[in-house]
């Protein structure tokens, strides 16, 4: 069969979400980003809120989330997007407002801004990427790197004793009262992402129906800054990272 | 409600003056000397009659990055702070800038540097009119010198930063804030209904419509040729600014032979200065910078040109900050010292008219 008899619109099987903007992404071969991108691009359209939702990007890899989906955008400072968010929310409450951020941002610089607004149960969703490591400025130690591992910064593995140990951040954050969801999803798997799909669905849900913050942790990988294949990434992901961060919910009040 | 004449300190008037002029959002941490301002906000409870939000953030960094948002939709946001906090504050202050948002920002002074002193000062008039965070932005910066001003700058305030797409900056000290006079308390106008802020503010992020573009609150531009451009679109802003909105006060400067420039508090002390000066037949006159960025540099710089002026002394809180932008306003025409007391001590009008007969006369 030639190329030009496949390519018909009733064999289409699976495209682009209509929010993701036709235009090259900066991420690197096997990075989850771009997989999480998609999945927030399908829930917003999915709940017909293309019109009402505005994103809050963070320093880091994804400070460019505003280039792929097609909605209103606030480029945060470092680690600050839930203060960002909190006041766009509070003052636009008809709006869906969601950050977007990683393990730098929301785990170290950003520790006190997302601990704060899930204690007061803002109406937020936050996307937390870790990929254990800070990729964005050249893979450096993140408060998420598992012990023993090597960045650019602990170039002999972390030693716990010099850096302390890997945050569990999500663990944190299940224990306030303002959180109503706070889960942790990967999507390395097509049952992975689909799985992902529907919890990420409640958590913008929660944020329309005022039940409180919800936390969504994506475990991801980092192939460049691991200094491995995309399908090495995986398979260390699934031998390293969840051990230690173990998918699942951690806290879904119905 | 309409206009009122109240007692109050200054704090509390920019707490009324916020809710009266339809402000949307405060986010602040308490600090001293401006903590008045949060506590008589929750107090009023606006959020029961205007609709206003009021929020104890968990810092000065989080409450400026609360401004960020809330001002990136478009909507009347303030905080307020005093030096230390301010401090804090100039990362978020800088982003603000860089992405061109209208906000208003309080700072009512104290003593530094580092934790300093909670009794007034002026030291910080470098870090308001230089700059003070990262890159070539400029605020606003309106210095009151009455707790009316206080009242009335809000307004001003908010107006010129919405006029010009910038943050602006009330520089008051802990005199300003804590002193209580008469102040007329200007009639409630409504908020802005969503409706209105999408047509005065495109840019803000509102929801991306059908039909119109996204819209993207950001100060980052990796293109080091596009980031040049919006530099040159900033400072052509700033150029604009300072052409149309210099503000000053002239007290008895016509046939003055000496002047006093004095900004806030230190203003009102040398009008008493200026009296006892005349008391004595010494020509005596005062200029008062209301905006201390733009900097009433072409008014200071006649006086300067006048034949029967002789000198001018810079009286500050602080050892010495806007005599420099008088010096360069003045270019080496006439003399020009500064007198200043430090660390939360304040000078009283003797002192500043010996002050001027030693260094000036």
């Amino acid at each position: 069969m030639e190329t030009n008899e496949i390519i018909k619109p009733e064999n289409l099987v699976y495209g682009r979400p209509a929010l993701m903007n036709d235009t090259l992404m900066h991420y690197c071969p096997g990075c989850s980003h771009g997989v999480i991108h998609k999945l927030i691009a399908e829930v917003i359209a999915d709940m017909g809120m293309e019109e009402k939702t505005i994103g809050v990007s963070p320093v880091g890899c994804a400070v460019f989330a505003y280039n792929y989906l097609d909605i209103d955008w606030v480029e945060a400072a470092h680690g600050r997007a839930p203060a960002v968010a909190t006041a766009l929310k509070r003052l636009n409450s008809d709006k869906m407002i969601f950050t977007y951020q990683g393990d730098g941002d929301l785990a170290a610089i950003g520790t006190a801004e997302t601990i704060h607004a899930v204690n007061r149960g803002e109406n937020i969703v936050i996307v937390f990427v870790n990929n254990a490591i800070y990729g964005m400025t050249g893979g450096q130690m993140a408060p998420t790197t598992l012990e023993g591992m090597k960045t650019s910064t602990s170039p002999a593995g972390r030693d716990v004793t010099l850096n302390g140990y890997p945050l569990k951040i999500a663990d944190l954050l299940a224990k306030l009262d303002g959180a109503c969801l706070v889960t942790r999803q990967s999507v390395h798997t097509a049952a992975a992402v689909k799985k992902a799909r529907k919890i990420m669905r409640k958590a913008f849900e929660n944020s329309m129906s005022g039940k409180g913050t919800s936390v969504v942790e994506f475990v991801s990988t980092c192939s460049s800054g691991w200094k491995m294949t995309p399908a090495q990434s995986n398979k260390w992901m699934e031998e390293n990272m969840f051990p230690f961060y173990p998918l699942g919910d951690l806290k879904n009040v119905e | 409600m309409q206009e009122e004449i109240k007692l109050m300190k200054g704090n509390e008037a920019i707490a009324h003056a916020a809710i009266r002029y339809g402000t949307d959002g405060y986010f602040g941490y308490p600090i001293t000397p401006q903590s008045e301002i949060m506590e008589t906000l929750m107090a009023e409870q606006p959020w029961e009659t205007t609709g206003m939000t009021v929020l104890q953030a968990e810092s000065e960094v989080a409450a400026i990055n609360m401004v960020y948002g809330g001002a990136g939709s478009g909507r009347r946001v303030m905080t307020s702070s005093s030096s230390p906090g301010i401090s804090l504050k100039l990362e978020g202050i800088s982003y603000i800038a860089g992405a061109e948002l209208p906000c208003l920002i309080i700072n009512v002074m104290r003593g530094g540097p580092g934790l300093g002193t909670i009794q007034p000062s002026q030291a910080d008039y470098f870090q308001t009119v230089k700059g003070g965070g990262h890159g070539d932005y400029r605020l606003i910066t309106l210095a009151p010198y009455s707790v009316q001003e206080m009242a009335d700058f809000v307004a001003l305030g908010f107006d010129l930063a919405f006029k010009y797409s910038n943050p602006a900056m009330i520089l008051a000290d802990g005199i300003i804030g804590q002193m209580m006079e008469k102040v007329v308390l200007p009639p409630f106008r409504p908020r802005k209904t969503e409706a209105e802020i999408i047509a005065e503010s495109p840019w803000a992020v509102q929801g991306k419509l059908k039909g119109r573009k996204v819209n993207v609150i950001t100060s980052l531009e990796l293109d080091p040729v596009a980031m040049e451009q919006n530099n040159l679109r900033f400072q052509a802003k700033y150029r604009k600014i300072e052409e149309t909105e210099v503000r000053y006060e002239e007290y008895n400067c016509s046939d003055a032979e000496y002047l006093l420039i004095a900004f806030g508090s230190s203003a009102r002390i040398c009008q008493k200065t200026v009296e006892l000066a005349r008391e004595e037949g010494i020509k005596l006159g005062l200029l008062r910078p209301i905006t201390l960025w733009p900097f009433p540099s072409s008014a200071i710089a006649a006086y300067a040109e006048k034949a029967n002026v002789k000198g001018m002394l810079s009286v500050e809180l602080n050892a010495g900050q806007m005599v420099e932008d008088v010096r360069l306003a003045v270019n080496g025409k006439v003399k020009v010292e500064h007198f200043g007391r430090l660390g939360g001590m304040v000078f009283t009008p003797d002192e500043i008219l010996a002050a001027l007969k030693t260094k000036i006369m």
